[in-house]
Formats: structure tokens, C-alpha cells, sequence
């Protein structure tokens, strides 16, 4: 069943800048969790912390009340990073890698890779060379590999910031079914304000590596009750 | 981590190139291992020589004919000039020396580390120059040449070339120039007198393009003249001060303990080189090319008494205490004297 | 000058292809040495590559400008330390090493082993960060990571490694001091050339570059074959 998952009181130090100054956050279970701010507030430190890819200065990450350590999150969670990422290996092994290191046997492989591949609308491209796909076809690959691998816990770092719009409506209604699954719990970083609207059960105002308001998307949007989320809202916020 | 996928067409071509590519690498060493198992008789005979014995391809001819008598015994020869061949010897990467410096040699036997010194062959070294003779030596003596040589360069007429490294032939322009009461070191130091400080040939080469006066051995040049690599004419041959004297000479295995077990076989190729089959391949080797021997035996010559002022000169020049190898500088030398 | 150049390239081409065999036990000698170079190199190169390419240590930069500096090393300096170090009467004189095939492979493999490890180490860094996130964050393990970083360097090393190999294949120095260019046993293709310019055969030694030069074309030409694959 769906984890809850608690960031707490999350601080990240890199050399002489402070990324997040104490990230406190609830992301319930089966929801979808959208983190909005500006370029450089934090978002991807964030993920990246709580997807384990990094260790947080101070504070600690907890998945149903049990605190993990950096190991055991990458367990659970995956990123889906804003620049895709990409074996040089054909779109097959791409999805394949995380089935092989879990020692999955090649019948269950070649089923489950299918499977995924279809359900993001690249089942004919199982024999292409996964770097030859156009940035649409690459982050709808990226969501095939991490379906694959059935995580707890699905990160979204800025999924649609480098698509068109036809790619972006694509992974879009992707995320829309995952949503309905309800069984995955994910969390989404963007800066397209519409559509965290469109997709989030409950959206984060993260602020200089601060969260400054978390409200379900109505709230967050007609009535924020922090001065700078509103500002940032109507797109009054200067840097 | 297993590698299974269904792009059957895509993985062979690949694997097949690393199955190849690994098929190559084992034909390599394969080659190599057999290549070295070839020639591998129970002993290997290094020789360091000097470049005028090897660049002329009369080691070649030895090292066959030697080893044909002798199958049990791989010769090598390292060629390198007569000082470094020395070297190479007191260090112990070679087993014998056949060199052509009598100063070096003797001092090589005073400092133990040779034994058995037998005198083989012998030739002249040449004089050549440009063929318009700028500074009129043509027929002269050589040391009388050498002066004027010497001359005409002050003059901006002529120039010389020296091989300038520790070879046997360098040992031998300096020694003449010291006999013409002329000091090398000075005339390092003239626009006239260049240095090669390079093989024989690349040394007459240099003379040839610069249209210079130099010393050679006969072999070196006659062959390079063959090739039409040069077209440098003899000025000055033969005489008393241009005699070479080629001798071989052991390491002694008292003092140089690396080298002890090469002794017998260093013991069978001087002999073979002081039999009358050796002796023969002395004369013989350049005959039928040059219409005369380039190298001329000298056990034959001193056996049959056909030419006793050479034998002579090359005792004067070559022997120490009236022999070619002192009695203290003997070991284990039955039937080599 | 032409006409003498354009002869001795007739003269070559003939010599090449009348199959003489001392040319093809000299060629082969040349290939087998520095096939053997490149695999010891190998051996103790790219386990040392690859730990400075996935990982960072203390010391890495000095290591790394070490083998960087040691690029540089001309051949007859290293030919005359190996010289004096394979020597009878020198430290590793009981090896034997000293004019033989196999002293010239670990002589041209000290030469290379900077120049793979220099190269291989690089292929290995500039493997894209986000790879290594992407294996960890799909759950690879610190052993999994790294085999995958170094499948996508692959490429890489392998340039490298034909890189040490031509740079073996192509030298003189090491060959000719510590093989002594001895006929039949240490003699390779590019100590012939020397010896046959030496004595002023022009034709023989066109024809022994030649060769030397189309066996580097042609590796390093099915090498790009193989990358358009």
C-alpha cells in the first residue's frame, strides 16, 4: 500500500551556500505532492535528498514513521531527472537495467519491459538506440525504466521543463494514471504553476530552501496565506 | 551481470568482432611464443661488435656459417662503437668483444676483464674526399693529407668530417691527428672540422653532402659506394698509418661472474673465428662484389708468409710485448695460440 | 629527389608483396611484442584507470599528475634507465631480460601503461555524472554502478587502448636498447628502419615504414568501423 512519506527538518550546506534551511514536509501516501519555486529554491536538492542520492547535512527523511538512511530510500524511491538520462544501450536494456541488477529472470524481463513500454506509448521502439529519441520519447522512456522497477515512491524533477507542449500533454496524462492508481505516492517539481494545478492532490511553496505554504490546489491558488506565495502566484515575485 | 536481449542481428556482428579481435591477439602471442621457441639451442653467444663489422653485413655470413658447424650455439651480435661495446662486455650483457681499438683492448685486458685476445683480420682504413680534391692530398702520405687537410680548411678550401664517438675508427683520426703534431681538441673548435658523431656511413654521408674529406674503413665505404649512397673518392689508402687490426677478445669469467657460463662458447667462436674455416670467410666476403677482400685474414696472411711487412706493421701497431696476448692475459687458451 | 623517392616507393611495393620472409617474421615479431605490451599495460593499467575514474581518494591529483607527467617521457631516456635496470649486472639482471622479446614487451608496456591510464582514467571521469545517478537512483549497487559507468566508457578505453598499443608499436628507443636489434631473435620493424637507413638501404627501409604505417591505418580504421556499428 501507499508509504507516507516525512521530510524532516531537512538542511542541505554545499561549500558556501545553504539549499535548504530546514525542510519540514508531509507527502501523504497514493497522492501527488507538487513542489513550486523559483529556479534555485531548492526543489532539486530536495528530490534529490529524499530520492537518496544525496545526504542531507542535518535532518532525516522518514518513509511510514521509520527513518531511512540515503541507502534504503534508493530502494524505494526514483528521480526522474529534468535532463533525461540515458544508457547507450538500445530502449530495451534501458528499461531492462533495473530488472537485471534485481536478478529478474529473462522471460519476466522480456514481458515486464513490453508492458512498460506500452503503457507509455513505445512499444515499437524496444530495438532503438534509447540516445537517438527525440526529449519527448526519452522522458516518456525514463518513466517506462522507473514503472519498471514498481517504486514506493515516484520523484519528478521538472519532468515537462524541456519538452513541446505535445510531449509535455504525453507525460502528462501518464502522470494522470498514475494518480489514479493511487498506490504509488509522487512527488512533482515544476515551475509551470497550471500544471500543478492540473495534476496535484496538494502543492509546496519551497522559497529559498524554505517551505513557505502547503495547501491543496485551490487553496494554494485563490488563497495563500503567505505574502510571498501570493506574490509568487500572480507572478509579482522578483528575484 | 548477464547481457541476454532479443537484437539477435546487432549482438552477434559485435560479439563476433571481439571473438575475432580476441582471435587476433591469441595468433599474436602464439606467433611470438613460437617465433621465440624457434631458436632455442642450449646456448645464446652475445657478441658486441662495432658498427664497421656489422653495417657491412659480414657478421651475417659468420654468424651462419657458425652456426651450421656449431648448431648447439646461437650467436647475436650487438653492434655499437668499440667503446660501448666494451661496455656492454665488463657489464656483462655481452660475452665477447670484437672491436679494433689495440689502446682500448690492452687496457680492457690490463683491467681483467679480458682473456684470450686473438688478432682475426685486418684492412686499411681509407681517406676520402670530394673528387675535385680541393686540397690536393690525392696519392700523398696520410698523416702528410692530414696536414694538409688541415691547410687548406684554414684556408675556407676544404672540410672535414669525424665520426666523433668512441668508436674504434674515431680512436684511430685521433691518434693520426696527434702523429701530424695537430691537437684535436682545438680543431673541434674550427669551422672546417665537423662532427657527426653518427655511424659510418651517416658519417660519410655528411662528408658526401658536404662535399668533405673523411676517414672510413674500406669496408663501409666500398659498400656504400656500391649502393650509390655516396660517390666520395679514395684519396689516400694503405701505409703503415692507416692499418685496422680486428681482434676478439673473451670475457674473463674470473672477474665477470655473469658472463662464466658463456665462457666455452666465447672459447669455440674465436677459434672458429682463427680456423681455417673462419679465415676463409675473412677473405672471401666481398670478393665476388668488390673484387676484393674487405676484410683480410690475418692468421692466413701471418701462416703463409705472403705479405710480412703488413704482418709487421701489424705487429708494431697491434701487439703488446711482442705478442698478441700476454701470457698473464691467458686462460684456458689450449689451441688458441 | 622525386625520382629517387618515387623509385624506392616501386622498389618497396615489390619487396611487400614478393612475401619476403624475414620482412613477415620481422613484422609479426614487431606485432606480437606490442600486443604483448598492451596486454600487460592492460593487466595493471586499467585496474588502476578505473578506480581513478569512478572514485575520488586522497592523493588522486598527485597520482594523476604523475602518470601526466610521465606522458611526456622520452624513449631513450626510459630505454636507457630499463637498460641499466635489465642489465646482467644490474638489479634485475637475473630476468635475462636484456635482448630478448619479452624484455622489449615490459620495456614498451612502462612506456605505455601512463598513456592508458592517463586516457582510460579520463574515458571513465567524463562518463556522465547522471549516468551513475541514473544506475544508483534505479537501484544499483556501488559494484553495479560502477560496471555500468565503465560499460559506457567503454568506447573510450578502448581508443585508449589501441592508442598504447600504436605508441608501443611505433617506438624505437626501448627496442633498440633493451632488444639490441639483434637479426632474428629481437629485430622489429621499426629498429629495421633504423638499421636500414643506417646503412643507406633507402628502398628496404620506405618499404619496412610502409608496412608499419598501413598496419596502424588499418587498426585504427576497423577500430572507427567497429563505432559505426
Amino acid at each position: 500500500m501507499a508509504h507516507n512519506i516525512r521530510a524532516e527538518g531537512l538542511e542541505k550546506v554545499y561549500a558556501d551556500t545553504k539549499a535548504l534551511d530546514g525542510v519540514t514536509l508531509d507527502i501523504e501516501g497514493g497522492k501527488i505532492l507538487a513542489l513550486v519555486g523559483l529556479n534555485g529554491s531548492g526543489k532539486t536538492t530536495f528530490m534529490r535528498i529524499i530520492a537518496g542520492l544525496e545526504e542531507p547535512t542535518r535532518g532525516s527523511v522518514l518513509v511510514d514513521k521509520g527513518k531511512m538512511q540515503s541507502h534504503e530510500l534508493r530502494k524505494v524511491a526514483t528521480l526522474i531527472f529534468q535532463r533525461t538520462a540515458t544508457f547507450s544501450t538500445s530502449v530495451f536494456d534501458n528499461v531492462a537495467f533495473g530488472l537485471r541488477i534485481r536478478g529478474i529472470t529473462k522471460d519476466q524481463i522480456e514481458r515486464k519491459v513490453s508492458e512498460e513500454l506500452a503503457s507509455v506509448g513505445l512499444a515499437s521502439f524496444q530495438k532503438r538506440k534509447a540516445k537517438r529519441l527525440s526529449g519527448g520519447e526519452q522522458q516518456r522512456l525514463a518513466l517506462a525504466r522507473a514503472f519498471a522497477i514498481n517504486p514506493d515512491l515516484l520523484l519528478l524533477d521538472e519532468p515537462t521543463a524541456n519538452l513541446d507542449p505535445a510531449s509535455a500533454i504525453a507525460i502528462e496524462n501518464i502522470i494522470r494514471t498514475i494518480r489514479e492508481d493511487e498506490r504509488r505516492t509522487v512527488v512533482l517539481s515544476t515551475h509551470n504553476l497550471h500544471q500543478a494545478r492540473r495534476l496535484a492532490d496538494k502543492i509546496a511553496h519551497i522559497h529559498y530552501g524554505r517551505i513557505l505554504e502547503v495547501a491543496n490546489p485551490d487553496q494554494f491558488f485563490m488563497n495563500p496565506s503567505n505574502e510571498i506565495t501570493r506574490k509568487f502566484v500572480s507572478g509579482e515575485l522578483q528575484f | 551481470m548477464t547481457v541476454h536481449s532479443p537484437k539477435k542481428r546487432r549482438r552477434i556482428s559485435k560479439k563476433l568482432l571481439g571473438l575475432s579481435a580476441l582471435a587476433v591477439i591469441l595468433v599474436a602471442v602464439a606467433t611470438y611464443v613460437y617465433l621465440g621457441s624457434r631458436s632455442s639451442p642450449k646456448q645464446h653467444l652475445i657478441v658486441s661488435t662495432t658498427t664497421s663489422l656489422y653495417e657491412t653485413g659480414l657478421l651475417d655470413v659468420l654468424k651462419v656459417e657458425f652456426e651450421k658447424r656449431y648448431p648447439m650455439i646461437n650467436v647475436s651480435f650487438i653492434s655499437q662503437g668499440t667503446g660501448l661495446a666494451m661496455q656492454t662486455a665488463m657489464r656483462g650483457d655481452a660475452d665477447m668483444i670484437l672491436v679494433h681499438d689495440a689502446a682500448r683492448e690492452l687496457k680492457f685486458l690490463q683491467d681483467g676483464y679480458g682473456v684470450n685476445r686473438k688478432i682475426v683480420a685486418y684492412n686499411f682504413f681509407v681517406l676520402v674526399g670530394p673528387k675535385e680534391d680541393p686540397a690536393k692530398v690525392k696519392g700523398l702520405p696520410p698523416i702528410e693529407a692530414l696536414r694538409k687537410i688541415k691547410e687548406s680548411g684554414e684556408k675556407n678550401l676544404a672540410l672535414w668530417v669525424s665520426r666523433g664517438d668512441d668508436s674504434g675508427t674515431h680512436a684511430k683520426e685521433q691518434s693520426m691527428w696527434k702523429t701530424a703534431g695537430l691537437d684535436a681538441a682545438n680543431l673541434r673548435k674550427t669551422p672546417w672540422y665537423l662532427e657527426a658523431g653518427s655511424t659510418m656511413t651517416a658519417t660519410l654521408k655528411m662528408a658526401e653532402e658536404k662535399g668533405a674529406y673523411t676517414l672510413s674503413d674500406i669496408g663501409t665505404y666500398l659498400v656504400n659506394l656500391s649502393n650509390k649512397n655516396i660517390k666520395l673518392e679514395v684519396a689516400v689508402e694503405s701505409g703503415k698509418d692507416m692499418l685496422n687490426v680486428y681482434s676478439a677478445i673473451a670475457n674473463n669469467p674470473k672477474k665477470i661472474e655473469v658472463a662464466r657460463s658463456n665462457f666455452d662458447a666465447s672459447t669455440i667462436f674465436i677459434k672458429f673465428l682463427a680456423s681455417e674455416e673462419g679465415q676463409a670467410i675473412f677473405e672471401m666476403f666481398g670478393k665476388t662484389k668488390f673484387g676484393k677482400s674487405l676484410f683480410i685474414p690475418y692468421i692466413r696472411t701471418l701462416r703463409s708468409g705472403s705479405n710480412p711487412e703488413v704482418v709487421k706493421w701489424v705487429q708494431e701497431l697491434a701487439y703488446f710485448d711482442g705478442t698478441e696476448c700476454p701470457a698473464q692475459y691467458r686462460y684456458q687458451s689450449e689451441g688458441l695460440y | 629527389m622525386l625520382g629517387t623517392i618515387l623509385d624506392a616507393i616501386q622498389q618497396a611495393l615489390i619487396l611487400i608483396l614478393s612475401g619476403d620472409q624475414e620482412v613477415l617474421a620481422v613484422t609479426l615479431r614487431s606485432i606480437s611484442t606490442s600486443v604483448l605490451a598492451t596486454s600487460l599495460s592492460c593487466i595493471w593499467g586499467l585496474p588502476i584507470a578505473i578506480t581513478m575514474g569512478l572514485f575520488s581518494f586522497r592523493g588522486k591529483n598527485l597520482i594523476r599528475s604523475l602518470f601526466n607527467a610521465l606522458l611526456g617521457i622520452p624513449t631513450v631516456a626510459l630505454g636507457l634507465i630499463l637498460y641499466l635496470l635489465f642489465s646482467k649486472s644490474g638489479p634485475l639482471g637475473i630476468f635475462q631480460l636484456l635482448y630478448t622479446p619479452l624484455g622489449i614487451s615490459i620495456g614498451q608496456s612502462v612506456l605505455i601503461t601512463p598513456i592508458l591510464v592517463s586516457f582510460a582514467s579520463s574515458a571513465v571521469e567524463s562518463t556522465d555524472v547522471e549516468i551513475k545517478d541514473l544506475a544508483r537512483t534505479l537501484g544499483a549497487s556501488d559494484i553495479q554502478t560502477g560496471s555500468i559507468v565503465i560499460r559506457e566508457a567503454l568506447w573510450g578505453i578502448t581508443l585508449a587502448v589501441i592508442a598504447s598499443f600504436n605508441r608501443a608499436f611505433a617506438e624505437l628507443g626501448i627496442a633498440m636498447m633493451i632488444g639490441g636489434n639483434i637479426r632474428y631473435v629481437t629485430r622489429v620493424l621499426t629498429t629495421s628502419i633504423a638499421l636500414e637507413t643506417a646503412r643507406g638501404e633507402i628502398a628496404f627501409s620506405i618499404a619496412l615504414a610502409i608496412i608499419l604505417m598501413a598496419i596502424v591505418f588499418a587498426i585504427t580504421g576497423a577500430i572507427n568501423l567497429l563505432r559505426k556499428d
